[in-house]
């Protein structure tokens, strides 16, 4: 587990959290280099069907960040996506899938700083959690035990 | 092969499964958590059942996996290489205490696979396939074989089949060379069979196949399918608890350069299985997918497979969130 | 003659409806749908105990709306789910007549969709109690056993899409599930596909589910799925004090918001 690094996917929007990275980044603030950035429109546009299936090819932490509520740019995308994950969470509880890899966050483009924050404290997180593998192993199975009869 | 009758005794019967399980794969009925009877490989002995009537889900799956992968390719831009599945690695199965619906299922799927090119896949897992029927000594309102030319105690697609007695001994009828191969290698626990007297329950036969197929040729725009799937649902149920249905979809599935082709099973009673890229939709309402089932088995199969596509096992039926009986539809096709 | 075929007469023979979606006893003794168009054929009506499913997704249903203006047997979740069906315009309220069936079996007089309103208002709500225990006991266990129990139960779905067919709010043209490009749900049956199907079915219904069960009854291999949901109809309660097919004016819980929507999680 020593040499464990953690794939992390951030799914963030186009206006504040992606500025956000853009400022630590010319800010030169040095932050974990885990995560891939996947730009969208808004945190609105971001179905929770792409978390499955990050984590379904590997990933074994997510960030989804958007804009603080009221700062959206299309004025409600964030309550709407502030609502959907509320409900995702409570269903992903439900089934066992593990929240503490996921994190939720609002940053805007001011924030370089807290952008770096955001991600070492989830990599930092899910390091300690290790990689991912009761849904992994779910996925590489597929169906072999069937198709081989072993 | 000329049919040998044996006698196996209850405790022999043990004896027999455990040298099976040594040497091979067992596909044995064993009773889930929630009574439903579901196929396991390799269950032990004790949990294996012989009082099921049927189980919720077929066994073709011993021939055809709900996935079956195709092969596997890697795509490096400017070529590709496409790697088969070893055939050789298809391990041999014992299916055990199967009912004589579905083992004579095998012969209705060989029909559809091996019509003109024969589906190698398939065909490799039957002739791995070792089938140790098991006459039924109990039957329920759902089934009809003997409406659909079988009995309870039908020998077709079995190596062996056990019929139960009074004493709770098992008859042995060795039907075909597997079968003898097995009863050859343990010699000890076939006895010789005197005059014992098989269980076999009695199956009401309900309708005429041939009088429904007759009627099938001229019943296509017929108001009964309509009035008679109103309640249907269309999901895909039925398809996939048949022991005959043999429909499926192919897929590739790609991770990166990396990926694999496989087929799936797949239902006419979806609207997506006739669905066109052009957006149009040859069977568009349920009545039309209803109505392809019922012609499927019971027309089109008897005219070019000569083969009839329905055993009677009556799981389609029981497995129907509404219900929609399948012998008492028939029964109704009939007099229409 | 029971009150429910008398009243179905009635309809049929004033013609105020074309058809009458109720309960009828199979060959086998299993209570199912039946569709009465003849107004002498309605002794076939019953109602009990068993007459559990949910009617209402016929109402969406292609040949059944095409008979014309239908008179539907309608328990407290069926009613709730006309409820739903108008609020997110899919049947129009002038073209379904009502017989009610209060919970203790007997009809009720539902006029109009003000009366069925009222008497949905006086119900209660909740998950029934029988899955409210089942919710209370899966809730307790740790994460690896809720998700242990979620992979053995969904492990064994064969995608034969009963849980979506049966349910009256699953009335989309194409599901998400039917899409290949992109593929969110793999076509073959693998227990992570399954797994990403279920969760999908339930968001999709998060705030619209009525808590009827159909999806688990409909399943042929007794998986719980509407488990996933009722505990969604739960929380929408819990969180936005929100109830699905109330009101033929609802706004759905998922696309409306309240900019002091209070949750714990997001950093």
């Amino acid at each position: 587990m020593a040499d464990f690094e953690p794939k992390v996917v951030a799914f963030v929007c186009n206006w504040c959290t992606y500025a956000g990275a853009d400022l630590t980044g010319t800010s030169r603030i040095k932050y974990a280099t885990n995560v891939k950035i996947i730009r969208f429109p808004c945190t609105g546009r971001i179905d929770f069907m792409l978390l499955l299936k990050s984590f379904a090819n590997g990933a074994d932490g997510i960030i989804i960040s958007g804009c603080h509520p009221n700062d959206c740019h299309y004025t409600s995308g964030n309550f709407h996506a502030k609502r959907r994950w509320i409900m995702f969470k409570e269903l992903m509880d439900f089934m066992g899938i593990d929240m503490k890899r996921i994190t939720f966050s609002w940053v805007s483009a001011a924030e370089g700083a807290r952008w770096a924050e955001v991600v070492n404290s989830t990599v930092a997180r899910v390091r300690e959690l290790g990689p991912y593998v009761s849904y992994q192993k779910m996925v590489n199975t597929h169906i072999e035990e069937e198709v081989t009869n072993e | 092969m000329e049919t040998i009758k044996k006698l196996i005794r209850k405790q022999s019967l043990e004896k027999l499964y455990s040298t099976l399980s040594a040497s091979r794969k067992v596909y044995a009925p064993v009773v889930a958590a929630d009574k439903r009877v579901e196929y396991k490989y390799n269950p032990a002995y004790a949990e294996v059942t012989f009082e099921h009537i049927q189980s919720t889900l077929s066994v073709k799956n011993v021939v055809f996996p709900k996935v079956e992968n195709l092969m596997y390719y890697t795509n490096n831009k400017v070529d590709s290489t496409i790697t088969d599945i070893d055939l050789t690695k298809i391990p041999e199965v014992v299916l055990w205490g199967s009912h004589p619906c579905d083992n004579s299922a095998y012969d209705v799927l060989k029909s559809i696979f091996c019509w003109d090119i024969k589906d190698e896949f398939f065909a490799k897992r039957l002739e791995k396939l070792v089938v140790i029927g098991l006459a039924c000594h109990q039957s329920d309102a759902y089934c009809f074989c003997t409406s659909v030319g079988l009995t309870p105690n039908s020998t077709k697609g079995s190596d062996i089949l056990l019929s139960k007695t009074k004493s709770g001994d098992y008859i042995a009828e060795i039907l075909t060379e597997k079968g003898n191969a097995i009863a050859t290698a343990s010699p000890d626990l076939f006895e010789n069979a005197n005059n014992e007297e098989a269980v076999i329950t009695e199956v009401k036969q309900t309708f005429y196949h041939e009088q429904v197929t007759e009627k099938l040729k001229t019943a296509f725009e017929h108001p009964f399918w309509v009035a008679n799937s109103l309640r249907c649902i269309g999901c895909g149920a039925c398809a996939y608890v048949c022991p005959t249905c043999a429909c499926f979809d192919i897929q590739d599935e790609a991770k990166g350069k990396e990926g694999r082709r496989y087929r799936s099973w797949d239902s006419c009673g979806f609207g997506l299985f006739t669905l066109h890229t052009s957006g149009h939709n040859p069977r568009e309402v349920q009545s039309q997918r209803w109505r392809q089932r019922i012609m499927h088995k019971f027309s089109y199969m008897p005219d070019r497979n000569k083969s009839l596509g329905c055993v009677g096992c009556g799981r389609c039926s029981r497995g129907c969130p509404v219900d929609m009986n399948i012998s008492e539809q028939l029964q109704a096709l009939q007099n229409i | 003659m029971s009150n429910i075929a008398a009243k179905a007469k009635e309809l049929l023979e004033s013609k105020a409806v074309q058809v009458v979606i109720g309960y009828e006893a199979g060959p086998t003794g299993v209570v199912r749908p039946a569709f009465v168009t003849d107004p002498a054929k309605t002794d076939s009506l019953i109602y009990n105990e068993n007459c559990l499913q949910n009617l209402a997704m016929y109402l969406t249903k292609h040949e059944v709306k095409h008979l014309g203006k239908m008179g539907i047997v309608a328990t407290l979740p069926v009613m709730r789910s006309i409820m739903m069906l108008i609020s997110e315009q899919q049947v129009v309220a002038e073209n379904i007549v009502v017989l009610g069936i209060s919970d203790d079996g007997k009809l009720l007089d539902i006029a109009d969709m003000n009366v069925m309103k009222a008497h949905i208002e006086k119900s209660n709500l909740g998950n029934p109690t029988k899955d409210q225990e089942k919710l209370a006991e899966l809730n307790k266990l740790s994460l690896e056993e809720k998700f242990k129990f979620w992979e053995q139960e969904l492990s064994k779905c064969i995608k034969c899409y009963a849980c979506r067919q049966s349910c009256p709010m699953c009335y989309c043209i194409r599901c998400s599930t039917d899409c290949n490009q992109p593929q969110w749900i793999p076509v073959q049956a693998n227990t992570q596909g399954n797994i990403d199907w279920h969760i999908l079915r339930a968001m999709h219904l998060a705030g619209r589910c009525i808590s009827c069960g159909e999806c688990g009854r409909a399943c042929p291999l007794n998986i719980p799925c509407h488990l996933l949901t009722m505990q969604l109809s739960d929380q929408t309660y819990n969180y936005f004090k929100v109830h699905a097919g109330t009101s033929v004016d609802m706004k759905s819980v998922m696309s409306t918001f309240e900019p002091n929507d209070k949750e714990s999680f997001i950093i």
